[in-house]
């Protein structure tokens, strides 16, 4: 299990438990997180689930597949540092990773 | 006076009115209605991961089971709403118990169009629409076993193509020409209908479907040109239907759908409708448009349960729809209805990576992308933007994606 802290655009918090296994998407639309949609359900084909994650978390979260790097390439808002959280399953590692959400995503 | 808000209806976009109405900051009782047993969950893995047994139940549930509880929400599954009593300003369900609603959103979505055909009520004849529906059909996953799915539309050919991986001998019917002959041009039938066939799945076109046959299961399909189909299950995927009865007793303004405006409000100012039920107005199309997307249900129970809070949110984007066969990923940004050009991005005569780009008079109006996110991407931008595009530069892949618009 990772307790992870989802920030809103606007600085508030949302610290959920999430079980090994689930993706940050998937915990973060079950528990109403606002700003992250998830539309398609995990299967990386709406960008509607994008987070911020800050570099010292890089190295403890799977590298993107192409898919990932090219949707966000394109997605409105994306930066450096941006993720699909679909694509990032918890685990022990990212206990206590905080990360954030940008204004709008759709 | 009730203050109440009643949802008739559990599925997505359902389940985005309730979060969202909270969020709005409406406090007041919610009641949802629901006739399945379960708590609103997501239907298009349906056809792809849940019935190939990939991912249960507890990953297509919508929410936390807390979450209606925790949100104030009084639900009633496995209860059909018969009635909205308009002047009364209550529903009535299936065992004659009244509600009464200050506000109601109607977000019925759609069921499947049913075949009429003897022989319909066979057993081994299903259709696929709700996770009970999938759970039948995995019942006849065995190795070796026939399967005729009856239309070659995206929740035929889903089911085709994890029934294939099974081990299942499975033969597509389709009554058109092509496949997927509603929403895409020939080149993308017939690049789905080259993959269906190199992964072993047999289509066949112009095929109508006559009847079922069988003592007491299904054991052939008999189409009206003479064909016999022998088979142990048959999935049937002709379509589906906007959920518009309870509307259209009840006085609304029925039209293709339920009629709404860009804030989800229907004919009668205290009542709202939301998802695939709606017939709702897209200023980038300039006409009305009935989706059947879980897009259209997540921005529309958005914009509905901002109305019904009594604020503000229109409704006008790009719709966009996504299909899983095999190792292809279909994304389709806008609708193509009414193109006057199709041009192709890369080679879907082999591989598996392609786009199609349709103008409608130079403007960009819908993409095709089949492993292909960039194009993808980049086309939800340009349609919402009109763009006039360069078919000439559109083909030419030396051209990157961002440089397309010029």
């Amino acid at each position: 299990m990772a307790k992870i802290t989802y920030i809103e655009h606007d600085g508030k918090e949302h610290t959920l438990d999430v079980a090994d296994g689930m993706t940050l998407m998937e915990a973060a639309v079950k528990a109403s997180v606002p700003g992250i949609d998830g539309d398609c359900g995990g299967a990386c084909a709406c960008a509607t689930c994008m987070v911020f994650v800050p570099e010292e978390w890089w190295d403890k979260i799977p590298a993107k597949e192409d898919m990932e790097e090219t949707m966000l390439e394109f997605a409105e808002n994306a930066e450096a540092n941006s993720r699909l959280s679909c694509q990032i399953k918890a685990a022990p590692a990212i206990d206590g990773m905080r990360v954030s959400m940008p204004k709008s995503q759709h | 006076m009730s203050d109440e808000i009643i949802i008739i209806g559990a599925g997505q976009a359902a389940a985005q009115a309730v979060q969202s109405l909270r969020a709005e900051g409406f406090e007041g009782p919610i009641r949802l209605f629901g006739d399945e047993a379960y708590a609103p969950y997501q239907r298009p893995p349906l056809s792809k991961k849940f019935l190939a047994g990939e991912i249960g139940y507890d990953r297509v549930e919508l929410k936390a089971e807390d979450f209606y509880a925790s949100s104030g929400v009084a639900t009633h599954w496995s209860t059909r709403v018969t009635e909205i009593d308009r002047r009364q300003k209550h529903i009535l369900t299936g065992d004659g118990q009244a509600f009464p609603y200050g506000k109601l959103l109607l977000a019925t979505g759609s069921r499947v169009r049913e075949i009429n055909v003897p022989g319909f009520d066979l057993e081994g004849v299903h259709y696929l629409r709700n996770i009970d529906d999938v759970t039948s059909i995995q019942a006849h996953f065995k190795p070796g076993a026939k399967m005729v799915v009856v239309g070659g539309g995206y929740i035929g050919l889903e089911v085709a193509a994890v029934a294939v991986k099974r081990g299942i001998d499975v033969t597509v019917l389709e009554t058109a020409d092509r496949v997927m002959a509603r929403v895409v041009d020939p080149i993308v039938s017939h690049f789905y209908e080259r993959v269906h066939a190199e992964e072993g799945v047999k289509i066949e076109t112009g095929v109508t479907v006559a009847g079922f046959e069988g003592k007491d299961k299904v054991e052939a399909v008999v189409s009206g040109e003479g064909g016999r189909y022998a088979c142990d299950v048959v999935v049937v995927g002709i379509g589906i239907l906007p959920n518009t009865e309870l509307a259209a007793e009840a006085g609304l303004h029925v039209e293709n759908g339920i009629a709404v405006d860009e804030f989800c409000r229907t004919s009668d100012p205290d009542i709202c409708a939301a998802g695939d039920c709606t017939s709702h107005p897209n200023g980038i199309y300039g006409h009305k448009l009935r989706l059947e997307s879980v897009h259209n249900a997540i921005e529309q129970g958005k914009t509905a349960a901002a109305t019904l809070a009594g604020h503000e949110k229109p409704y006008n984007q790009v719709p966009w729809f996504w299909s899983d066969q095999y190792d292809l990923k279909l994304q389709i940004a806008g609708l193509s209805t009414g193109y006057t050009q199709a041009v192709v991005r890369g080679d879907p005569t082999t591989g598996r990576s392609f786009a199609v780009f349709y103008l409608k008079d130079g403007v960009l109006i819908a993409v095709d992308a089949i492993n292909r996110a960039p194009e993808f991407m980049m086309a939800k931008m340009l349609t919402a933007k009109k763009a006039v595009l360069d078919p000439a530069r559109i083909a030419d892949e030396s051209i990157g994606v961002k440089e397309l618009a010029g």
